[in-house]
């Protein structure tokens, strides 16, 4: 239990059971337009500890053409935000895992900040992932409601991210804060070079309050373990992407988690 | 100072800076540092002799005589479409070239529709050693083929956004994500009054020297620096912010603003964002947005790829949303023949871009001793094509 009788949120609480935490991204509404709950089902039972996932959006600008592709097949498949929060409604039947949402500030503001956030509250969504809401418009126009809803705003750090923010980011996080590995897109660049490395211990020695997960760039059993040695784990979002473009059965997608894992 | 951007980066509800946390650095840096360094007399002087001596200015303004006997009015044409490289787009990229310089970068990108901003990138980086690439959507290179080569010759890389429309909005796109890969060394020249603050102000303000210029050349020609009506047309917007600039808070001046139709604002093809659009995020800004009910950003059409663009600089979103500038839908039919009509009456083959402001003269009535500035924002030498495939002349 936390403060106030409320019930730990999930992301919080896997963060003190566990370690090397592997978060998984996935566009909702592909391969096809009803795989959102399969394939949440499926990276469950593969071993996935957290999950991430993406609204389709028409112009996604910090996505790399793999996750761009997905974007637009998904809303080719006819994925909106209403039909995603309708195929979630029974998601916590199937899944126990922490649960965030990624997307750009588009489409949640046409759909309504307010009726964003009581939906994801309803359907069991734990965090949001929103890359172009920057930390001042989060501090006065979103904080409250997203805290209203018990939703964690899950901040982007780069290596280019100056301590003093990067404290600033910390102080404003509760769950995790999402460091991209280095200057790029998703899906830009392959494995962990030393400058990363160095970035990386940089950012493990600020003793920052919250937890830190790193994306961008991972795509493998070798860059997650390396990951894993300087932050409390990491996310893959493009690899994934691939796999289920080439195979998103059950089986397909249990044996790239283990691959991951290993 | 009611219709300027406010402290915090926004032009009444729209404006701002919703970017990446990748590209926050670049932003803040330049938020911290455009204004002393273009308030600088140093940067001043560097600006201004470029724009006397490699830009030709100041452009003229032309008493259109032929025009006003037709339409029974006083209108003076502001000759931006005399500028080197053929339009008012490099009065901006000479500004951001310097201040890019200042800031120690040595690369530049841009994106570009039509190609003019591509082309006045092109020239500046010539001018400076500097290296360039230029994201431009397919379906534009195709339309736009001589800005393709002439941006080769002048030696920079084009890129084409392949992406959504194949437009200005993806090549937008693509420019964004070059700079996120490459934040440090490269400086990214946004080519209109559009993307995260500060680049509305920025742009605004380097295309300023526009209506700097209009009052100067009222004075001498009409006694008086400010005329009754400005008209100019609007994609992203940058044209028309400097020609409206500094006249935003003249209320004695009206501010007139022509958008692309297309086929027609109820057709499903068109670019006719104020009527259209909704409030939205778009290339980190607030503003008005032309998007489907789920917030997907909508694939806008034009004849002109300057035009060819759903969203709509913030400070227009602000002058709509206040009803400070008066907003015409002109379709790609009316802008041609409008295009043909000065090229028959006054000897001078506007883009199709301006011809669109052009047409307000068939839509609006003006009084005969009114004073009617037009901005001719480019030359039609890169549309011929068009003019040949769809012109009646």
């Amino acid at each position: 239990m936390g403060i106030q009788g409320r019930v730990m949120n999930r992301i919080n609480y896997i963060f003190n059971q566990k370690k090397d935490i592997l978060n998984v991204y996935f566009t909702a509404g592909y391969p096809t337009f009803d795989d959102t709950i399969r394939v949440a089902g499926s990276l469950q039972d593969a071993g996935a500890d957290m999950l991430e996932i993406g609204i389709p959006f028409s112009d996604p600008l910090a996505d790399g053409p793999t996750i761009q592709e997905s974007s637009s097949k998904a809303i080719e498949n006819g994925m909106t935000i209403h039909k995603l929060f309708h195929e979630l409604k029974d998601l916590r039947k199937h899944v126990e895992l922490p649960v965030l949402m990624m997307g750009y500030l588009n489409p949640i503001i046409r759909y309504g900040i307010s009726e964003f956030c009581e939906a994801c509250q309803r359907v069991g969504i734990d965090g949001l992932i929103v890359p172009d809401l920057p930390i001042q418009e989060y501090l006065d126009d979103y904080r409250e409601v997203f805290m209203e809803h018990e939703l964690h705003n899950i901040f982007l750090i780069s290596p280019n991210t100056s301590e003093e923010r990067i404290c600033q980011i910390d102080e404003w996080s509760d769950g995790f804060i999402y460091m991209v590995s280095s200057s790029s897109i998703t899906g830009a660049k392959k494995g962990l070079e030393s400058r990363q490395l160095d970035y990386f211990n940089r950012i493990d020695k600020m003793n920052l309050k919250n937890a830190r997960l790193i994306g961008f760039g991972i795509s493998d059993h070798a860059s997650f373990s390396k990951a894993c040695e300087y932050a409390h784990g990491a996310i893959i979002g493009s690899a994934f992407i691939n796999q289920l473009k080439n195979d998103a059965s059950q089986e397909a997608i249990k044996n790239f988690i283990k691959s991951i894992k290993n | 100072m009611k219709y300027q951007v406010d402290d915090k980066g926004y032009y009444g509800k729209f404006g701002g800076a919703y970017i990446p946390e990748m590209l926050y650095p670049n932003i803040e840096e330049l938020r911290l540092s455009y204004l002393s360094i273009i308030d600088s007399d140093e940067f001043k002087n560097e600006f201004e002799e470029l724009l006397k001596n490699f830009v030709g200015r100041p452009t003229p303004l032309y008493s259109a005589q032929r025009l006003s006997e037709k339409y029974q009015t006083k209108i003076f044409l502001k000759r931006e479409d005399l500028c080197h490289t053929g339009a008012h787009k490099v009065n901006n990229t000479i500004g951001q070239i310097l201040l890019a310089k200042r800031l120690g970068k040595e690369k530049i990108i841009a994106e570009t529709g039509a190609g003019q901003h591509g082309v006045a990138t092109a020239a500046v980086c010539a001018l400076m050693g500097m290296e360039c690439v230029v994201y431009m959507g397919e379906v534009d290179m195709n339309r736009q083929k001589p800005n393709v080569e002439r941006m080769k010759i002048l030696g920079a890389k084009v890129r084409p956004a392949k992406s959504g429309s194949k437009t200005l909005k993806d090549a937008t796109n693509e420019a964004m994500r070059h700079w996120i890969n490459n934040p440090v060394e490269t400086h990214y020249i946004i080519g209109s009054v559009v993307g995260p603050h500060p680049y509305p102000d920025m742009v605004a303000r380097f295309q300023s020297v526009i209506s700097a210029e209009i009052q100067i050349q009222l004075q001498e020609q009409e006694g008086k620096n400010a005329p009754d009506h400005i008209i100019a047309c609007v994609g992203g917007g940058s044209n028309a912010a400097g020609a409206f600039y500094h006249f935003l808070d003249n209320n004695d001046t009206n501010l007139i603003a022509a958008e692309a139709a297309g086929l027609g604002v109820s057709t499903g093809r068109s670019a006719a964002t104020t009527q259209l659009g909704k409030s939205g995020v778009l290339h980190g800004s607030k503003t008005l947005l032309m998007q489907t009910d789920d917030g997907q950003v909508a694939e806008p059409y034009s004849i002109s790829a300057g035009l060819d663009y759903p969203g709509i600089g913030p400070m227009h979103a602000h002058l709509f949303d206040t009803g400070r500038a008066e907003f015409f839908d002109v379709t790609d039919e009316e802008a041609m023949q409008a295009g043909i009509e000065l090229s028959k009456l006054e000897g001078i083959i506007p883009a199709i871009e301006t011809s669109h402001a052009l047409a307000i003269f068939g839509k609006r009535r003006f009084g005969n001793e009114e004073v009617v500035v037009l901005n001719l924002s480019g030359r039609g030498d890169k549309d011929l094509e068009t003019y040949i495939k769809q012109g009646k002349y």
